[in-house]
């Protein structure tokens, strides 16, 4: 009773069983060119007859083999196996015998399965690791804070130098892209606010309006955003990929506290540095409301500058760079704490970098919102 | 009609820059045989075989791959031999974001019409090949190293490539996986017929599986001695070759 499988054309691999009633008998006729490129019978060992107590194998037609061959067999191996089945390996071409023992000496080490969860255990699992997500928040602050009073006293695992290359990073490097938005956002501003001005003929105003804007929120906001793309994404992927290496905890193990060698250099750096890059952010942004005066709007300079010194304050400027500088702190934090979070792959180290960029804006639109009740209340 | 062997070299010379790593470097690598790249720490191993797979282009000299100037073929051509050899690099280099088992099947999604099961059965295959069954949704930070070098072995057998590059593959291995490997290898060649390059520091790898061999030196810059390992013994040997192969002692009887 021969169990033959689906007709396949000549030339193409093919398996037929062949079964002996009478002595039990079953011999596997295997022909063809079994490799990639040519046709194979459908995946998945042949149905074996229930009462087929041994097998053996006919390979005298058969041309070529690869590892297509020796996965249509391992299938086979492991059925005969769990029914005990005498099987003829060595009736096999000589290396496919062998490569299946290979493969099949090797201890199986029990597959991780991983549960399916309902939606609710979703939604619990889901808060839970919001929680967690805000305690480790909170305890990366917790240790900056100690980081930074282990500094005052000296005892921080801190290099200077390491301070200085990541300020000149974070500092004259982004100048050129820090004048090029601000002036941009200057002239963009001005442009917008000469329209209404120019109906009711109050050109005069543009200086005001460039001034206060600037100085006060446009400023620091284009300077925090820019930043935040450059710098702090720069920090989530730095730290990501040294995570990924094993780099941190190479420096752990050494009893060196990533937190004060790696995070707290950065952080003050940054720190220092954002509110000096917004005092320039600022001054290029008015040159560029200006250009708009001058040229657009026909004031001249002494007309515009006198309105400037006028109308704005110096509490303007300070509040302004106040908020750089916490726009400074918010942008390490972000970038540093996703950095150091990171998981071990490559993905991880773009989704660290990614959310350390939105986590830093959305921070920094809530802070500027802050800043402002706080400022408007106390009528600074 | 026989073939051109898979790899000759002529007159290479290596270079990051201006520094040049090994100069005037000839061999070839007959089809079917287990080729082993010896040499010190930092003389060039790796180096030498980044050239023989098409990831740097020499500073001089010609590199044939199945007789032909691989550098001078067209891009399509290379990528063809490319595609017929499997790497193991020294550092595994597992796609990180992968598990195992979608590692070893991207080469076989990419560049065959295997179906989702019979890629999956190879998956599990080529892992339990290398000692590895069961492990196919691992990601690679979860293994241990030694368990990362196999299975990168393991992709590296995906598309049952002609050439397979070794870069010390039993680096971190138990004595015993890497005897298992050292079988794999010459199972590797018995039965596919595969020619293995092979760079390692094991001595009894290379005793046990090499058919020939080239000493690469970091003094003199050059191969200091090829031949078969048993054949490097001999007194004629440079000592270096000597010391190395003996562990800076005698020769074992
Ligand atoms: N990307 C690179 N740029 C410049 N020099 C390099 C580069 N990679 C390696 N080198 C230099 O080339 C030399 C050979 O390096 P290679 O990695 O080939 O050594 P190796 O023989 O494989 O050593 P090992 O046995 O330790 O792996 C070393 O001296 C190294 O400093
Ligand atoms: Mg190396």
């Amino acid at each position: 009773m021969p169990h033959a499988l689906p007709a396949i054309k000549p030339g193409a691999a093919t398996a037929k069983l062949d079964y002996d009633n009478a002595s039990q008998a079953g011999v596997l006729h295997l022909s063809g060119d079994w490799r990639r490129k040519s046709r194979r019978p459908e995946p998945g060992a042949p149905a074996l007859p229930q009462a087929m107590s041994s097998l053996r194998f006919d390979c005298a037609d058969l041309t070529g083999w690869d590892s297509t061959l020796l996965i249509y067999l391992h299938d086979l191996r492991r059925d005969c196996h769990s029914r005990g089945l005498a099987v003829a390996w060595d009736t096999l071409p000589a290396g496919a015998g062998r490569l299946l023992r290979l493969a099949s000496e090797s201890p199986a080490t029990p597959t991780s399965s991983t549960p399916t969860w309902s939606w609710l255990s979703k939604l619990g699992r889901h808060s839970i690791k919001t929680w967690d997500g805000a305690v480790e928040v909170l305890g990366f602050v917790g240790e900056l804070v100690l980081a930074c009073i282990k500094l005052c006293f000296g005892r921080a695992r801190m290099r200077w130098s390491d301070m200085a290359l990541e300020m000149v990073k974070a500092g004259p490097q982004a100048l050129a892209i820090v004048s090029l938005i601000g002036f941009l956002i200057g002239l963009i501003l001005a442009f917008i606010g000469a329209i209404p001005l120019k109906w009711f003929g109050a050109e005069i105003y543009i200086a005001s309006l460039i001034g206060i804007g600037i100085l006060r929120l446009m400023g620091a906001v284009m300077t925090g955003v820019v930043m935040a793309g450059r710098t702090g994404a720069a920090y989530a992927a730095e730290l990501g990929s040294m995570q990924v290496n094993e780099e941190i905890d190479a420096l752990k193990s050494m009893g060196v506290p990533p937190m004060e060698f790696l995070v707290l250099p950065r952080f003050l750096a940054l720190t220092a540095m954002l509110p000096l890059l917004g005092l320039f952010g600022n001054l290029v942004g008015i040159l560029g409301g200006m250009v708009v005066g001058l040229y657009y709007l026909d004031l001249t300079y002494t007309q515009f500058s006198q309105q400037l010194m006028e109308t704005t304050r110096l509490a303007d400027l300070f509040v302004g760079l106040f908020t750089c500088w916490v726009f400074g702190m918010l942008i390490a934090i972000c970038g540093c704490l996703r950095g150091i979070q990171c998981g071990r792959s490559s993905e991880a180290v773009g989704q660290a970098t990614t959310s350390a960029v939105v986590s830093s804006i959305i921070c920094m639109v809530i802070a500027t919102a802050a800043i402002t009740v706080v400022t408007v209340a106390l009528k600074i | 009609m026989t073939l051109p062997p898979p790899i000759a070299v002529r007159n290479l010379t290596m270079a990051y820059g201006s520094r040049v790593i090994q100069r005037d470097l000839t061999f070839t690598v007959r089809r079917g045989e287990i080729f082993i790249v010896m040499g010190g720490s930092g003389c060039g191993k790796s180096t030498l075989l980044r050239h023989l797979i098409g990831l740097q282009a020499p500073a001089d000299g010609v590199i044939l791959r199945d007789g032909q100037d691989f550098w001078a073929l067209s891009d399509a051509a290379r990528d063809r031999i490319k595609r017929n050899s499997g790497i193991l690099y020294q550092t595994g280099a597992l796609w990180s974001s992968m598990t195992l088992a979608e590692n070893i099947a991207l080469p076989l999604q990419q560049f065959t019409r295997l179906q989702p099961r019979e890629i999956r059965d190879l998956c599990s295959f080529k892992l339990a090949l290398v000692g590895l069954a069961g492990c196919e949704h691992f990601y690679p930070s979860e293994i241990s190293g030694g368990m990362r070098k196999r299975a990168a072995l393991a992709r590296a057998l995906a598309l049952d490539p002609e050439i397979l590059f070794f870069d010390e593959p039993s680096a971190g291995l138990d004595p015993i996986s890497s005897r298992r490997l050292d079988d794999l290898i010459i199972e590797l060649r018995e039965s596919l017929s595969a020619t293995v390059v092979v760079v390692t520091h094991e001595l009894a790898s290379i005793f046990a599986i090499g058919t020939d061999a080239i000493f690469l030196d970091s003094e003199s810059k050059t191969i200091i001695a090829q031949g078969s390992p048993k054949d490097l013994l001999n007194p004629a040997a440079p000592p270096l070759v000597r010391q190395f192969l003996t562990r800076g002692g005698s020769a074992p009887e």
